[in-house]
C-alpha cells in the first residue's frame, strides 16, 4: 500500500510532499492503541444517576475500527435495499442505515458474553455480534447458509455463540424476554449485563413498564435502550408520546440521554451503564438517533418526514462522516485511505452478495423441523387424507 | 370522491338488514373499486351517518398502511380519526370504554398478527360486558378491524389468520368479507351491529380484488352466508381471500364432470348452520377450506356440527384442506398454503369415496 502512493497514479488530493513523507514508514492506521481522549459533542443528560465524564477515552485503531465497521455496516444496509428492489429478497426489510453508530459504540463498551436483544431492525447489531456479511445476506435471501437457516428471515437474526438473542418482529415483545435473560445472568453470577433494545413506538407498550418494574424490583442487570429515532414507523414522537423523554420515563429507573449519532458517546454510555447495572440494577439509555430509510422497504419515508429533514441529518449528523473528520483532523488516516477502505468494504460486500446468491434454499423437510424438539411428529394431512407423519430425526 | 358519497347517502338514508338489501345489492352496479377503497368508503359512510362514531389505531391519520383510512382525518377532523400509540391491549381497551359509553369505536389493528396483546381485552372484557352487567352496560358500538392473512411473502408476523382463536369466544362476532363489495356491505353492517365485531379482511386482496361497488349506503346481512356457486356433488365451505382459490378449483373440477356448490361463509361467528346444512343434505360430501394451520381451525368447528346435522346423508368424510400445521414460514409458503390443486385433488378423492 505504501509502494502504490508512490506511484504516479498517486491520487491528486495529497500534496506530494506528504506522499514522500508518508511512503516509507506506513503510519499507525490500526495498530496504534495508545489511549487518545476525545470530548463528546452533546452533554449527557442524566435521571436520578450522574452523567459519565464526556471525555471518552479512545485510541487510533478503536476509532479506526468504528469507521470501517459502520462503513460495513452502511454498504450491506444499501446493498440490501438494491437486493429488496430486486425482489431476491422477499417480505419486509427494516434497514438501519443512520443508526451504525449505536451498534459500533455499544461493541466496544462491551463483550461477547453480555447480550444483547433487539427488535426487527437487527442487520447491523447482528454485524456489530460479529456476523458475517455472507450470513447476514443468505438470511436475507432465505438460503440455508443464513444465520438463522434462513427461517427467519429480515427480522430474525440470532447468534447463540455472541450472545446475540436477535431479531423480534412483534414490537416490545423483546423486553420482558431481555430481563429475563438479565435476571438468568445474575441467578448464574455471570457479571455479564444484557442490553435490550427497543424504539420509540414500543417505548408506549405496556409490556415495558411491567418488564421495568420487574427489573427494578429484583435489581437485575438490564439496560433498556430506547433506539429513539423519532419515529414509530409514521408516527412522530409528539404524536404518540406524552413525555418523549424516554430515559426519564423509568421513573424509578435512572436514564441517562446520549447522542446516538456519536460513536464514542455511545461507547462511553454503554460502559457507564454496565457498571451501573452490574452494581445497582436497571438503567434505561435512550439514543438519539435518526434512520435514513423509511421504517420498512415498503415505507418510502417521506409521508410524514420532509426530505430536507432527512438530508439535514445526513449533513450534520451522519456517523460515518463524523468519524470520518476525527479521523483526518487527528491525523490518523488520510482521505485517500479512507476511500480505499470504503472501496474494499463495498468489494467485501458484494462479494458477500455473489456468494450468498449462490447458496441453496433450505430443503422442504425443513418446513416442519425445529418446531418442538426431536420425537414428536408432525402430522399432516394430504389431499388422499392419508396422515403425513414427519418424525423429527 | 368523500364529499360526493356524503352527498348521497344522505338522501338514501339506511337501508335494512334484510335479504331485500342484499338482493338489490348483488344486481346493482356501481364504482369499479379495490377492496381497500371499498372499505374507506364504508367508514367514510359510517362516519358521515353517526356523528358520534370514531376510527382510531395506529397510523390511522394519513391513510393508514393500506390506505383505508384515507381522507377520514381530513373530512371528519382529528377529533374522530386519530392516531393511538403503539399499544394494541390500549387501542382496543380505550375501544371497549368508548363503546360502553354509546359510542361507535371503530378500531383498527395494524395486522391480525398484532392482536394478540389485546386478546385479554377482547375476550374477558369486550365479550362478556353485556353478560356480567345483566345487561346494564355494554360495548356493542365496537367494531375492531385487521387486516389478516397470506399475502405472498409475509412470513410469520404479517400473515397469520387468527380466526379461529376469536371463535371461540361467545359474545362477539367474527366476520370476513371476500370481496370489495361484500366488505363494503359488511362492515357497515358490523359497525351498526349492536354486539363488539371482530372483523378481519383479506390483505391479499386490498388491490387484487376489483368489483363494481354500489356507491350508496347499504349493508349486507351478519350470520347469513352465501350461495355463491351452484351444484350437485359436493359442497365446500370457505371465507376471505380462499374463496378465490376454491372458485378455482371448482372450475377446473366442473372440467372433470364434478358438479361444486361453493359457499361463502361470511360471518364465522355465530354462523349460518342452516345454509350449509341444507347444502351437505343436497350434494353429500362437504369440503372446508382456510388459510390457518388445520388443527383447531374454524374448518373443525363446521365439521363437527355438519356431522352431527348430516351423518346420514352424507357420502364420504368431511375433508379440511388447510394451512399446514407449522408457524407461518416464510420461504416455503407455497408448501405451506392450501393451494388450488391440494383443494382439487381433495374434492376428487371425496367425489370417488
Amino acid at each position: 500500500m505504501a509502494l502504490s502512493r508512490l506511484s504516479s497514479r498517486s491520487n491528486t488530493f495529497l500534496k506530494p510532499a506528504i506522499t514522500a513523507l508518508h511512503s516509507p514508514i506506513r503510519r499507525h492506521v490500526s495498530t496504534d492503541t495508545s489511549p487518545i481522549t476525545i470530548e463528546t459533542a452533546v452533554p449527557f443528560t442524566s435521571h436520578l444517576c450522574e452523567s459519565p465524564s464526556r471525555s471518552v477515552e479512545s485510541s487510533s485503531e478503536e476509532i479506526l475500527a468504528f469507521f470501517r465497521d459502520m462503513a460495513r455496516m452502511r454498504r450491506m444496509e444499501i446493498a440490501a435495499d438494491c437486493l429488496y428492489k430486486a425482489k431476491l429478497i422477499r417480505g419486509f426489510c427494516h434497514l438501519y442505515d443512520g443508526q451504525e453508530a449505536l451498534a459500533v459504540g455499544m461493541e466496544a463498551a462491551i463483550t461477547k458474553k453480555d447480550a444483547i436483544i433487539t427488535s426487527y431492525r437487527d442487520h447491523c447489531t447482528f454485524i456489530g455480534r460479529g456476523g458475517k456479511l455472507v450470513d447476514a445476506f443468505s438470511e436475507l435471501m432465505g438460503r440455508k447458509t443464513g444465520c438463522s437457516n434462513g427461517k427467519g428471515g429480515s427480522m430474525h437474526f440470532y447468534k447463540k455463540d455472541a450472545s446475540f438473542y436477535g431479531g423480534h418482529g412483534i414490537v416490545g415483545a423483546q423486553i420482558p424476554l431481555g430481563c429475563g435473560l438479565a435476571f438468568a445472568q445474575k441467578y448464574n453470577k455471570d457479571e455479564a449485563v444484557t442490553f435490550v433494545l427497543y424504539g420509540d413506538g414500543a417505548a408506549n407498550q405496556g409490556q415495558l413498564f411491567e418488564a421495568l418494574n420487574i427489573a427494578a424490583l429484583w435489581d437485575l442487570p438490564a439496560i433498556l435502550v430506547c433506539e429513539n429515532n423519532h419515529y414509530g414507523m409514521g408516527t412522530a414522537t409528539w404524536r404518540s408520546a406524552k413525555s418523549p423523554a424516554y430515559f426519564k420515563r423509568g421513573d424509578y429507573v435512572p436514564g441517562l440521554k446520549v447522542d446516538g449519532m456519536d460513536a464514542l458517546a455511545v461507547k462511553q454510555a454503554c460502559k457507564f451503564a454496565k457498571e451501573h447495572a452490574l452494581k445497582n440494577g436497571p438503567i434505561i439509555l435512550e439514543m438519539d438517533t435518526y434512520r435514513y430509510h423509511g421504517h420498512s422497504m415498503s415505507d418510502p419515508g417521506s409521508t410524514y418526514r420532509t426530505r430536507d429533514e432527512i438530508s439535514g441529518v445526513r449533513e450534520v449528523r451522519d456517523p460515518i462522516e463524523r468519524v470520518r473528520k476525527l479521523l483526518l483532523s487527528h491525523d490518523i488516516a488520510t482521505e485517500k485511505e479512507l476511500k480505499d477502505m470504503e472501496k474494499e468494504i463495498r468489494k467485501e460486500v458484494d462479494d458477500a452478495v455473489a456468494q450468498a446468491k449462490e447458496s441453496p434454499v433450505p430443503d422442504s423437510s425443513e418446513l416442519f423441523t425445529n418446531m418442538y424438539v426431536k420425537d414428536c411428529g408432525v402430522e399432516s394431512f394430504g389431499a388422499d387424507r392419508k396422515a403425513l407423519k414427519v418424525t423429527l430425526p | 370522491m368523500a364529499a360526493l358519497l356524503g352527498r348521497s347517502c344522505r338522501k338514501l338514508g339506511f337501508l335494512s338488514s334484510g335479504h331485500g338489501a342484499r338482493r338489490s345489492v348483488s344486481t346493482e352496479t356501481g364504482k369499479s373499486l379495490n377492496l381497500y377503497s371499498a372499505i374507506n368508503q364504508a367508514l367514510h359512510i359510517a362516519l358521515d351517518s353517526d356523528p358520534r362514531s370514531y376510527v382510531f389505531g395506529e397510523d390511522v391519520g394519513f391513510g393508514g398502511v393500506f390506505r383505508c383510512t384515507t381522507g377520514l382525518a381530513e373530512r371528519f377532523g382529528k377529533n374522530r380519526v386519530f392516531n393511538t400509540p403503539l399499544c394494541e391491549q390500549g387501542i382496543v381497551g380505550f375501544g371497549i370504554g368508548l363503546a360502553a359509553m354509546g359510542n361507535r369505536a371503530i378500531v383498527e389493528i395494524q395486522f391480525a398478527d398484532y392482536i394478540y396483546p389485546a386478546f385479554d381485552q377482547i375476550v374477558n372484557e369486550a365479550a362478556k360486558f353485556r353478560y356480567r352487567s345483566g345487561n346494564q352496560f355494554n360495548c356493542g358500538g365496537l367494531t375492531i378491524r385487521a387486516p389478516y392473512g397470506a399475502v405472498g411473502h409475509g412470513g410469520h408476523y404479517h400473515s397469520q389468520s387468527p380466526e379461529a382463536f376469536f371463535c371461540h369466544v361467545p359474545g362477539i362476532k367474527v366476520v370476513i368479507p371476500r370481496s370489495p363489495r361484500e366488505a363494503k356491505g359488511l362492515l357497515l353492517s358490523c359497525i351498526r351491529d349492536p354486539n363488539p365485531v371482530v372483523f378481519f379482511e383479506p390483505k391479499w386482496l386490498y388491490r387484487q380484488a376489483v368489483e363494481e361497488v354500489p356507491e350508496h349506503d347499504y349493508m349486507i346481512p351478519l350470520s347469513e352466508a352465501e350461495v355463491i356457486r351452484e351444484g350437485n356433488d359436493i359442497t365446500l365451505v370457505g371465507w376471505g381471500a380462499q374463496l378465490t382459490i376454491m372458485e378455482q378449483a371448482c372450475l377446473e373440477a366442473e372440467k372433470e364432470g364434478i358438479s361444486c356448490e361453493l359457499i361463502d361463509l361470511k360471518t364465522l361467528l355465530p354462523w349460518d348452520k342452516e345454509t350449509v346444512e341444507a347444502s351437505v343434505k343436497k350434494t353429500g360430501r362437504l369440503l372446508i377450506s382456510h388459510e390457518a394451520p388445520i388443527t383447531g381451525g374454524f374448518g373443525a368447528e363446521i365439521s363437527a356440527t355438519i356431522l352431527e346435522r348430516c351423518f346420514l346423508k352424507l357420502e364420504a368424510p368431511v375433508t379440511r384442506v388447510c394451512g399446514l400445521d407449522t408457524p407461518f414460514p416464510l420461504v416455503f409458503e407455497p408448501f405451506y398454503m392450501p393451494t388450488k390443486n391440494k383443494i382439487l385433488d381433495a374434492i376428487k378423492t371425496t367425489v370417488n369415496y
